[in-house]
């Protein structure tokens, strides 16, 4: 300790003092300062641009999501528009066939209606025709008949005869 | 992996350079006989000494005379007004310097006060020079030193900081080799220590003590022959230094552990605190001993090696030496960073127990 007393040197003391305070303050100022700043903001930029990856494949993802969400809304519209336009398709058919089918029927009767028109008035100019036809006939078969007296006679006999009296 | 490869032929050049320059200085002493043994004691004691010139070697002519390669540096003391003037008045200790009208005379590095021309240094009866002593602001071999690294300090840590700034935040050239180590300091020793909300402030002096106590501990390893660190006066203010810091930033918490601890009985209390008082005074003042005593120590048996080598003068004791301060160097390359670390972490530890904040139900 004496030893460690008797080598103790003021000067020294007082140098060193002076020396170091000066360097802790102008290494302060001039070096660890703006190194350890620099660190600092290295270090910040890397972990903020890391974070920015992180967020930017979540980012990804969302709209990975959102895309595959899109792309199934897409194609389940499609679908809903197929079916949609298959359903209209069969109902227009259904429709067409109806109607079809319901002209069909009107035409049909309508020409029902007009042969039973014509078919009657055919009927009647047959029947007519006939009615002539006859009469001509009978003109004839009775000019004939009446051509000898005997006929005319029972003729008129046999129509005496069905022509009862009441 | 680069950079260990790169620090190979650095390290090997510091031990060669170590060993040059211990060489040298041991080559001097080469006197016959017993002498020897006492002459290498005191050349180690000189050693370790600071000096009033920056003396790179010396050796003795055969005529006996002492030569010296170096240059003087300035004296500065004051006795009833400023004085400076050169060292090599003193020629090298081994004459009277008048200084206006005052005589002073350089016995063991001190600068004593003497009668005149011819005036004798009177010792006591414990060989304590009993002479005045002037107040000695001299710029010494170890104030030199001291500047020298503040300049290299400065300009090495000033260079890396613009090369961040011009480097888009990143290291260059030796910032690359020095950022891991900053870092290291910042993650390792003061924040785990210190703790995350207030090791901000002490990371200015815990970089600088650190770099500063490692590279003055790597100059005393190369021939330029000096040790900073093995002078108490240096480490005693390093050591003030972080007391001082301690004291002044420290919380309520601090001082209420020192002088009334809680959680413990009220005799408890009283006897605790002046144990706790002391206790702030040893630990800065294990910090001087530490670094001062294994430097010192690293140096004393370093130069006994080597002056082993001249007492024993035979093939077996001359190359063991060699081997043994071979392995010592390496050792001491070691020691020079490890001291820096332990000096830089209790530091650390106790700005930690200044502003820590104790969770009092823990107790």
């Amino acid at each position: 300790m004496e030893k460690l007393l008797e080598e103790f040197s003021l000067g020294l003391f007082f140098w060193q003092a002076v020396l170091f305070i000066a360097l802790v303050f102008l290494l302060k100022k001039f070096a660890w300062k703006p190194i350890l700043d620099s660190v600092n903001d290295r270090e910040e930029g890397i972990k903020r641009a890391l974070d920015s990856a992180e967020k930017a494949k979540l980012e990804m993802q969302n709209l990975q999501a959102d895309n595959e969400k899109l792309i199934k809304e897409a194609r389940a519209e499609r679908e809903a528009m197929l079916k949609e336009a298959r359903d209209i398709k069969n109902k227009m058919i259904d429709d067409a066939k109806e109607e079809a089918r319901e002209e069909a029927g009107k035409l049909i009767a309508q020409a029902q209606a007009s042969i039973e028109t014509e078919k009657k008035a055919a009927i009647t100019e047959l029947k007519s025709q006939v009615a002539n036809l006859s009469i001509e006939i009978a003109e004839k078969v009775v000019r004939d008949e009446l051509s000898n007296k005997d006929k005319q006679v029972k003729l008129v006999e046999s129509m005496l005869g069905e022509a009862t009296l009441n | 992996m680069r950079r260990k490869i790169s620090l190979k032929p650095i390290t090997l050049l510091l031990l060669l350079i170590t060993f040059v320059s211990y060489g040298a200085e041991g080559g001097s002493s080469s006197e016959s006989g017993t002498d020897k043994e006492t002459e290498i004691k005191e050349y180690i004691q000189h050693h370790l000494q600071d000096s009033y010139d920056f003396t790179l070697f010396s050796w003795t002519t055969d005529s006996g005379e002492h030569k010296y390669f170096g240059f003087p540096l300035p004296v500065i003391i004051w006795d009833n007004g400023l004085k400076v003037f050169s060292s090599s008045k003193f020629h090298h200790g081994e004459a009277v310097a008048e200084v206006g009208g005052n005589y002073y005379k350089v016995h063991h590095s001190k600068i004593y006060k003497v009668d005149g021309l011819n005036g004798e240094i009177i010792e006591d009866a414990d060989h304590h020079a009993t002479n005045e002593k002037p107040l000695d602001f001299s710029i010494t071999k170890n104030v030199t030193m001291i500047m020298m690294v503040f300049l290299i300090m400065f300009f090495m840590f000033k260079k890396m900081a613009s090369a961040y700034q011009k480097n888009r935040n990143l290291p260059k050239g030796m910032g690359r080799l020095l950022e891991p180590i900053v870092l290291y300091i910042r993650d390792d020793i003061a924040r785990p220590n210190i703790g995350e909300k207030n090791y901000k402030r002490y990371m200015s002096y815990l970089l600088t003590v650190f770099f500063f106590v490692w590279i003055v501990n790597l100059f005393g390893l190369t021939p330029i022959g000096m040790n900073v660190t093995n002078n108490i006066a240096v480490t005693f203010c390093l050591a003030i230094i972080t007391y001082l810091i301690t004291t002044f930033t420290a919380k309520k918490d601090y001082w209420k552990h020192i002088f009334w601890m809680p959680g413990v009985p009220v005799p408890m209390k009283i006897i605790l605190a002046p144990i706790e008082l002391l206790g702030t005074f040893i630990k800065p003042f294990s910090l001087m001993i530490r670094l001062y005593a294994n430097i010192t120590a690293g140096h004393i048996v370093m130069m006994s090696l080597i002056g082993m080598m001249f007492i024993f003068k035979n093939w077996i004791g001359t190359p063991l030496s060699f081997a043994l301060a071979f392995v010592i160097g390496i050792l001491e390359l070691l020691v020079a960073a490890l001291q820096a670390y332990i000096f830089t972490m209790l530091s650390a530890l106790y700005f930690g127990s200044a502003v820590e904040e104790h969770d009092h139900e823990a107790h």
